[in-house]
């Protein structure tokens, strides 16, 4: 048996820390993927996936910290992935979303894994996914997955979501008109954090608007709640609300749904990332790089060079 | 693409005021291209050995300014242990008197950085440990 067989089979017995190092090996490189996901993808599928989202600082992690405890009272296993921004100037990153989960640092029923995106845009990382997939398999009932401050693009939460919490806060001002364009169609349910600020009326009657004007999602229309960072106020009707939401996907049938959209997207995911990856082994980094100059100096045009590259191109379709 | 990288924790165990001085650490590791995994001030030697398994850390930094450094190692390190997991590398800077750096030693604390330490030091020190 080689390691990463004896790691999964620790990672299904319960070991944490087996279940730390495979979240590792996925994220680190796609062919401990391709050998990991095999083996657990049959174990999965059980967990409600939880997604937050929102502009900085409105307070997600906050919420997720309130929501955990809601879960465990309810004798409920929970996972969380918390993801914050690599640097595209270094590299680095700094992950300091757990900070506020801190009363659940000790609880051997909450795992608490930060990502960062790694140049992913979208909100998530590319082995967010994954990821998710290890929690599930390890028993999670449910996994909170807290997505990077999130403007206006970055809505990939909905397709990894089953459930997805928009949050905003009303000291914002124009909050929703950052939120408007991408993000205010993925929520499933909206949280008005820090709701004791002054204007809170006027940032719920602004989303409330905006939904009338979007199209609807079947019978669901998304309620709106009250929140206040991590006061018990709100925070316990927007857990009933989460639930009543995954309630209503089984009940109605959407929840199949999603999960095959979620199967499509993770099937293109794949097949777009091993061409990247095949592409890369064949020409190398410098060759593109001096093509790349032919085309600025206008001594050859893109479609031209592709041209002549398509023998050694065929060899990528092979390889998948 | 998907690469390696190194994953940090930097945290503060006991009871110190403080964290100037992690911070600025935790940021020089970042500007080094790190993950740095940051959990904030008054953290137990229990939720931070349960940190580092969760996000599978390459090393362990503590900083500690109150004195109860050699209480607190030891504890971190005894921990790590029970979870099988004594191969994560510990190292550890704030105020720790000449004196006790044979027993921190001693019980497996890689590298004491003093105040003054240069962030570079730090950065070098750790991208050297973890290339063994």
């Amino acid at each position: 048996m080689n390691s990463i067989d004896e790691l999964i089979k620790r990672m299904i017995s319960g070991d944490r820390r087996a279940l730390g190092k495979i979240i590792t090996l996925m994220e680190n490189d796609s062919s401990s993927s391709a050998y990991i996901i095999p083996q657990i993808h049959n174990l999965t599928g059980k967990a409600h996936i939880l997604g937050i989202t929102g502009p900085p600082g409105s307070g997600k992690s906050s919420i997720v910290d309130k929501l955990i405890a809601y879960y465990r009272n309810d004798g409920l296993k929970v996972g969380v992935i918390a993801i914050d921004p690599t640097s595209p100037f270094t590299g680095g990153a700094i992950l300091g979303d757990r900070i506020r989960m801190k009363q659940h640092y000790t609880d051997k029923d909450v795992f608490i894994r930060s990502m960062a995106t790694r140049g992913n845009l979208g909100g998530l990382s590319e082995a967010t996914g994954n990821t998710i997939k290890a929690l599930d398999a390890f028993g999670k009932d449910v996994i909170i997955i807290e997505t990077v401050g999130a403007g206006q693009v970055e809505v990939d939460i909905v397709r990894v979501a089953d459930t997805v919490v928009v949050v905003s806060v009303p000291s914002m001002g124009d909050s929703v008109q950052t939120l408007k364009a991408g993000i205010m169609e993925i929520g499933d349910i909206f949280a008005v954090n820090k709701a004791d600020l002054e204007g809170v009326e006027k940032c719920i009657m602004e989303i409330r608007m905006m939904l009338e004007l979007s199209e609807k999602k079947g019978d669901w229309s998304p309620p709106i709640i009250k929140t206040f960072g991590n006061k018990d106020d709100g925070a316990s009707d927007l857990y009933e609300t989460i639930k009543n939401h995954h309630k209503y996907l089984i009940e109605s049938g959407h929840h199949e749904k999603k999960r095959i959209i979620r199967g499509k997207t993770e099937l293109i995911n794949i097949i777009q990332n091993l061409f990247t990856n095949n592409l890369y082994n064949t020409i190398s980094e410098k060759e593109i790089e001096e093509l790349a100059k032919k085309i600025a100096n206008r001594e050859k045009d893109p479609y031209k060079i592709i041209e002549e590259l398509i023998p050694r191109l065929k060899i990528l379709f092979e390889v998948l | 693409m998907p690469e390696r990288k190194l994953r940090i924790l930097i945290a503060k165990p006991g009871l110190d005021g403080h964290d100037r001085g992690a911070k600025v650490v935790a940021r020089a590791l970042r500007d080094a291209g790190m993950e740095v995994i940051y959990t904030g001030l008054r953290q137990t030697p229990e939720s931070i050995v349960e940190t580092a398994l969760q996000e599978d850390v390459d090393v362990i930094g503590l900083s500690i300014l109150s004195g109860a450094h050699k209480h607190l190692f030891k504890k971190v390190i005894d921990l790590l242990k029970k979870e099988g997991a004594e191969d994560i590398p510990i190292f550890g800077g704030g105020i720790i008197p000449e004196d006790d750096m044979p027993y921190l030693k001693d019980i497996g604390v890689k590298k004491i950085f003093g105040p003054g330490t240069s962030t570079e030091d730090i950065v070098t020190y750790i991208n050297g440990m973890t290339n063994k």
